[in-house]
């Protein structure tokens, strides 16, 4: 015992030490969270609008006006005739024009119908739906109040094709917190564990280490438990500014969502040992945790890309990636609000993996020099 | 039994041979030197024997136990100094020292007379990082470490390379005391100089042990007649030496030649005559006593005739 919590300060002096590493391994997580949440993402603010507008009645101006005021359009052109349309484009700045029909206020009063063209810039896919998806709601929402105006209430009815929620930034942060949990955790556990013991075998003190009488599973332990701190830490920041900062709150219970977490850990720090046994120099730790670990956790954990819609191979692989289960059960809890019986997969499959890793490593874990 | 027995350990990486059926004993408290170039099979040898390495064949015991079979006992009683200095280089000198005597179950204060002497050397610097210490410190470091559970037998592979002299110096100096705590050690080494400071050395060639003795009846031993040489024009004296019929083996030693005879048919006069003809001027021709390195180059010689 007295060997292992010595070992376990020396591991922690190393880190302390080495405190570009430190600083990074901790900022790391502030970092990418708060370029979720605000850089990234999804929302799209201040987009110029370019309307032509042949009828200037009622109804379109009361249109223009809730687009204006929505917060998501500046009306920068008034264009005289549809030609016009493409030129606005092509100097680049507009990012939607809107089209109105001619007599638009007389013909949906008469005939219950008037047309709207809206029109974006198709060369960015993302950005073009997600505007035009504004508008149409902003519209419909004015299809909505003429509606309730209407002393019949039959005529006019109109309803909206999209329906969307009026805050498309949390969203995005709702979709990514869960995703950055499963990234910062697998990256700090898997990548400095097997770098931290590739060192040693790197620089020789393994070898000194190997011929005393220390027991291998001290070794082992005495390199996971500081990164298990530190993962812990990590953890509670990530929690803290996502429900603080990010305002994405923790729906479900706080308790089964820290159990879930501490198995991922588990899962990430063993992945780590196993890669450490099979490796003798550092940077090979890092290519292998960096390229093997961290690339399916972003594409096929269903963290960037839903995972659904891939070819079987993908989903297989995507089946056996600990992000994918761990990303799936965060979500579970912290988004939808749901607690233990329905995250009882995600235990499992999490729990299964990191006893299967544990022992292997354990199993693999070279007594001698080769 | 003594400490370390060695019976026709032979190991192969790929279709390299680097140890060929290397057979020894050392004795109770001496210094058992290995001596041999770089590549020779020193490292591998020393791993096999710390339990790092298993051999392709052959047997051996250290301290009574079984390499293979019983290498935990092994791990605890033994000593080890890599070749490369192989310490935290991020902890001080003194957190280095107590993670090891951690690691084997003692504490530095339990130990500190066997390592006082040299200890005392690196103690004024002992909050400086390991990595910032230099080479001879290191060493001096490094052997600390490898002493600090007092081990009964002490492994040093190439303690002394990359230290300056005069850390050189205190090294052995330090060997020489632990010699007398009864301490065996093995250390192996590319100088030939310090073969002198061994109780018996074994001379390393390409995997294969060339002789095993005294530093003193090897040197004794030495059958030849052998001369150094001298003169204005070093690199073409190797060559013309080389190519005069009746010189045997001629090799660069520093500041002479060392050239072997088998009779004594040839005389310095007649030798002198022969080098003024080709061009040399400033000829010196001395006989000399045979060092350790004279013998290796001569038994590696022979190697290579058969």
């Amino acid at each position: 015992m007295k060997q292992l919590k010595a070992f376990i300060k020396k591991e922690f002096y190393h880190i302390f030490r080495d405190r570009l590493t430190t600083a990074i391994l901790l900022l790391l997580p502030i970092m990418m969270l708060i370029l979720v949440g605000y850089a990234i993402t999804t929302e799209v603010r201040n987009t110029e609008l370019a309307i032509f507008d042949p009828s200037k009645d009622a109804a379109t101006l009361a249109i223009i006006n809730k687009l204006e005021s929505s917060g998501y359009f500046n009306v920068t052109r008034y264009l005289d005739s549809p030609d016009e349309i493409e030129h606005v484009f092509r100097e680049g700045k507009t990012g939607l024009a809107v089209v109105f029909s001619e007599r638009f206020y007389e013909n949906l009063m008469h005939t219950g119908q008037a047309q709207v063209q809206l029109l974006a810039d198709g060369a960015d896919p993302n950005h073009a739906i997600t505007v035009t998806n504004y508008a149409t709601t902003i519209i419909a929402s004015y299809q909505q109040e003429l509606l309730k105006a209407s002393v019949t209430g039959v005529p006019y009815q109109i309803s909206p094709e999209v329906k969307l929620l009026y805050n498309p930034q949390m969203k995005g942060a709702y979709n990514f917190v869960p995703g950055v949990m499963g990234m910062i955790l697998m990256l700090i556990c898997a990548m400095m564990t097997s770098v931290s013991i590739a060192r040693e075998k790197e620089l020789g003190t393994m070898e000194l280490l190997l011929v005393s009488p220390m027991k291998p599973i001290y070794i082992i332990l005495s390199k996971v438990v500081p990164y298990f701190f530190l993962s812990i830490i990590n953890l509670t920041t990530i929690l803290l500014l996502s429900v603080y900062l990010l305002k994405v709150p923790i729906a479900g219970s706080l308790f089964w969502l820290i159990i879930l977490a501490l198995l991922f850990i588990f899962v990430s720090l063993a992945l780590g040992l196993l890669i450490s046994s099979m490796v003798e120099k550092q940077l090979v730790a890092l290519l292998i945790s960096g390229m093997a670990l961290m690339m399916p956790v972003v594409f096929l954990s269903g963290m960037l890309f839903p995972v659904e819609n891939m070819p079987w191979l993908l989903r297989m692989i995507s089946e056996i990636i600990p992000a994918k289960w761990f990303i799936m059960g965060v979500r579970k809890i912290m988004i939808k609000g749901l607690s233990y019986p329905s995250i009882t997969k995600e235990l499992l499959v999490l729990g299964s993996m990191a006893v299967v890793l544990i022992a292997v490593s354990l199993k693999k874990f070279k007594i001698r020099l080769e | 039994m003594n400490p370390v027995t060695v019976k026709n350990i032979s190991r192969k990486f790929g279709k390299l041979e680097a140890l060929k059926e290397i057979s020894f004993e050392a004795n109770q408290g001496e210094i058992f030197g290995i001596i041999g170039p770089d590549g020779a099979g020193k490292t591998t040898l020393f791993r096999i024997l710390t339990t790092l390495l298993l051999a392709d064949t052959g047997e051996a015991a250290v301290d009574g136990f079984d390499i293979v079979r019983d290498y935990k006992q092994i791990r605890k009683r033994i000593g080890y100094m890599p070749g490369r200095f192989s310490l935290y280089q991020d902890l001080t000198v003194e957190e280095n020292l107590s993670v090891f005597a951690t690691v084997f179950e003692t504490t530095v204060e339990k130990n500190y007379d066997l390592i006082k002497d040299i200890y005392q050397q690196i103690e004024p610097f002992k909050n400086r990082r390991a990595g910032a210490l230099s080479g001879g410190m290191k060493q001096k470091l490094a052997l600390c470490c490898a002493l600090i559970h007092k081990p009964s037998v002490l492994f040093l592979d190439e303690p002394t390379t990359g230290v300056d002299p005069i850390s050189r110096k205190d090294l052995w100096d330090m060997l020489i005391r632990l010699k007398k705590e009864n301490i065996t050690i093995l250390v192996s080494t590319p100088y030939m100089d310090e073969a002198g400071l061994c109780d018996r050395i074994a001379l390393i060639q390409e995997g294969r042990f060339l002789k095993i003795d005294t530093p003193a009846e090897l040197t004794r031993k030495f059958d030849k007649i052998l001369w150094a040489v001298q003169s204005n024009a070093m690199s073409k004296l190797l060559a013309d030496l080389r190519n005069h019929e009746k010189v045997q083996t001629c090799f660069a030693f520093g500041e002479t030649h060392h050239i072997t005879m088998d009779d004594s048919s040839l005389t310095i006069i007649e030798l002198q005559k022969y080098l003024s003809r080709l061009g040399h001027t400033d000829i010196e021709i001395r006989p000399i006593v045979a060092s350790v390195e004279d013998c290796f180059m001569n038994l590696t010689a022979k190697e290579s005739e058969k």
